[in-house]
């Protein structure tokens, strides 16, 4: 059997391990269990730690990885003075920023391998490379899923035009056992565990939005970098990932700015097993934290779905601080965390083109 | 969370629908798939939409509640607007759709059987499709846990509360197993590729974004949408075949989009066990393979205007921007948006008291 143009069109784009950074946010010292875990799949990979500027004791890591570790003293360094705030998970920007790969991959600290429905392991790793890899295809929906999986096509009825498909620049995995809940579900449902072992990879059609989880992810640094920027802090922001919403700001800058550019964001595998444990009790202090989330989400959402881009706005940077000037002119009177969200994106594009 | 039951132990049985869903089948062969599927469909209505030869007998198994119409029937009950139902083409089926008088419509080729799941469990398709149409969708933001109604699953962190009720659901799309749904070319490239990925998700497709709708396993809710549920002009006499799932499914999904009702996808699967000659299928698809091209475009950009606040109104609207755009491609393009306008006046007809 020959092989089909399409098949061609995969096979050039390879992503090779030197390309690819893997950052771990260090919110807890004691790495020594979560990278053993990983080890095998993460061995061939440079590490890039980074520690929460608010963490004290000195990190455990076990031997046999190449890796560096970034504190808070070189997070000085280079900010020097710009008012960016890398604490709690919001660290982990500081290791995209400082990474010199095209690609990233970024997973959580509290997750582990995950295993399939056939009990093998996931490869997180080689699934987020393989999703970055293969084309994404947002202009119209496959009812098959990721064509370009083995065992799978596109559809009868699928335009041969879009067969194509696009760059995939954002690949954002799931998890298992303890899910990417908010404050209030997690109250509600204290014990519901994530056991759907779903064997898909989609594209987020164009213009859909979605609620973006920065547990486990991975991207093209080189074109999409500026557009994760640690923006938007709820006041209060605490170490439990429901606290937090830096990535569902930064993910929906990033989907629009993916659909400006002409590029695609896929979700769906790989999974990890995610174990922290959901104390009711813990829920309960973080829904007066994250209560302001929830309310911020109503207003975030109508302001992202009239998010436009001039034809000028040709990258990424462009669009960040074309967005932070619309979140300036239109948010900012309804709440200060904005016009703070506006300085933060403004500032990170400094650093990032002064790179 | 809004509206969901927060204890797993309080599970409601999915209603049985016995007396507000009908199952149309089309058939031109026999209908001794039927066999398999008795202990889901028995207690269910079947209308049979007889294709080809009207002379030709196609015996129903024993035990079966249905009524059968072949080609004779679909001249006498509509008379000259019987030119719209596709001969000689599984598009006829949508004759089912109109004379029926349930709320919802549950399809299937008579080539698809009952498939397994994972552990190895007979699925309940029909049952699947009904919770998929009795829950909600989530047409205006994209949820990464994929259906937050179903047990186990809920809206994850940042879906906005104000969106979480959803929107009703007027189609579920189901998938198959073993012989995927491709196009002729493709089929020629992969003859041996099967379908061997169970994807235990339920999604609602984003609104804004159109599919592929395959008729092969589909269920809709009839009173919402079955007017835009036309399956084209196709088969014998007309310059294309196997897009007239298609057709439909784009124009409902336009006018589901207009209306604020959602469109699910995903399970359930059947087991589809015939592939169909691809020199065959190339020769009806060949057209479409280039048409489609346009009418994607076409698609995309349809806007509808306030005023089409049923879904008549907004199929006939869709007839004049099909006359107006698409007839420069092709003759066939005047005669479809004549089909279409024909199509909603015996909708109407049939269905008074829906009236657009």
């Amino acid at each position: 059997m020959w092989q089909t143009p399409r098949e061609q069109w995969d096979m050039s784009l390879k992503i090779e391990d030197n390309e690819v950074d893997i950052v771990i946010a260090a919110l807890r010292s004691n790495l020594n269990t979560f990278l053993e875990e990983w080890r095998t799949f993460f061995s061939n990979f440079h590490l890039i730690i980074v520690k929460d500027p608010n963490l004290e004791e000195d990190l455990q890591i076990p031997p046999g990885f190449d890796h560096q570790v970034y504190t808070k003293s070189d997070m000085d360094r280079v900010l020097n003075g710009a008012s960016i705030n890398f604490s709690g998970h919001s660290c982990r920007y500081f290791g995209y920023l400082i990474s010199r790969k095209k690609y990233i991959i970024s997973i959580d600290d509290d997750c582990l391998p995950a295993r399939d429905n056939s009990g093998v392991i996931v490869d997180a790793v080689a699934q987020h490379i393989s999703n970055l890899q293969t084309p994404a295809t947002p202009f119209f929906f496959n009812t098959l899923y990721d064509p370009y999986r083995q065992g799978a096509d596109f559809v009868r009825g699928y335009p041969f035009s879009l067969r194509d498909g696009v760059e995939c620049l954002l690949s954002s995995g799931l998890w298992l056992n303890i899910a990417d809940y908010d404050a209030p579900t997690q109250i509600v449902k204290p014990h519901e565990r994530n056991t759907r072992y779903v064997d898909a990879v989609m594209t987020v059609p164009l213009r859909a939005m979605m609620p973006f989880s920065g547990i486990n992810i991975g991207f093209n640094r080189e074109v999409l970098g500026p557009a994760l920027v640690p923006g938007l802090r709820l006041v209060g922001e605490g170490k439990q990932r429901w606290e937090t919403i830096e990535d569902i700001w930064s993910g929906m800058c990033a989907k629009v700015i993916c659909d400006h550019l002409g590029c695609g964001v896929k979700s769906g595998l790989p999974y990890v097993w995610r174990g922290v444990g959901s104390d009711a009790d813990n829920a309960m202090d973080s829904l007066k934290k994250e209560w302001e989330g929830v309310k911020l989400m109503e207003e975030i959402v109508p302001f992202f779905q009239s998010v436009k881009f001039p034809k000028t706005a040709v990258t990424a940077a462009d669009c960040v601080i074309e967005i932070s000037r619309m979140a300036r002119e239109n948010l900012s009177s309804l709440n200060p965390v904005y016009a703070q969200a506006a300085d933060t994106m403004e500032a990170w594009v400094d650093l990032w083109k002064g790179d | 969370m809004a509206g969901k039951e927060s204890s797993s132990s309080s599970i409601p049985n999915t209603p049985l629908l016995k007396d507000e869903l009908d199952i149309v089948i089309p058939t031109i062969r026999n209908l001794d798939f039927l066999e398999m599927w008795r202990p889901f469909f028995q207690p269910y209505h079947l209308i049979i939409v007889q294709d080809g030869d009207p002379s030709k007998t196609i015996k129903v198994p024993e035990g079966f509640d249905y009524e059968l119409y072949n080609r004779n029937d679909i001249n006498r009950i509509l008379g000259p607007k019987s030119s719209c139902i596709s001969f000689k083409d599984s598009a006829c089926r949508c004759f089912g759709y109109m004379v029926s008088k349930k709320k919802y419509i549950y399809t299937i080729d008579d080539d698809c059987f009952v498939a397994k799941d994972p552990s190895g469990k007979e699925i309940n398709a029909l049952e699947q499709h009904i919770k998929n149409l009795l829950t909600p969708s989530t047409p205006y933001f994209f949820n990464t846990l994929y259906d937050p109604y179903r047990e186990g699953a809920d809206f994850v962190r940042g879906y906005p509360f104000s969106l979480r009720e959803g929107a009703q659901t007027a189609v579920s799309h189901g998938l198959w197993l073993n012989i995927p749904d491709y196009d002729a070319p493709t089929q020629l490239v992969k003859p041996r590729e099967r379908n061997t990925r169970y994807v235990d998700a339920i999604l609602t497709i984003p609104k804004g974004t159109l599919f592929p709708m395959c008729g092969m396993n589909l269920a809709f809710d009839r009173e919402l949408i079955g007017p835009a549920m036309y399956f084209g002009l196709m088969g014998d006499g007309q310059p294309i075949g196997r897009y007239d799932d298609m057709w439909a499914g784009w124009c409902t999904k336009v006018i589901c989009d207009h209306l604020g009702l959602g469109v699910k996808t995903g399970l359930p699967y059947i087991w589809h066990s015939k592939a169909s000659n691809p020199f065959v299928n190339l020769k009806k698809e060949y057209n479409g393979i280039f048409w489609q091209e346009e009418l994607i475009p076409f698609f995309q950009s349809v806007v509808l205007s306030k005023d089409c606040s049923t879904v008549q109104k907004c199929y006939v609207e869709l007839s004049k921007q099909v006359r107006e755009k698409l007839g420069k491609i092709d003759p066939y393009f005047n005669k479809l948006a004549d089909a279409m306008v024909t199509w909603i006046e015996a909708w109407d007809e049939l269905n008074p008291s829906a009236k657009g």
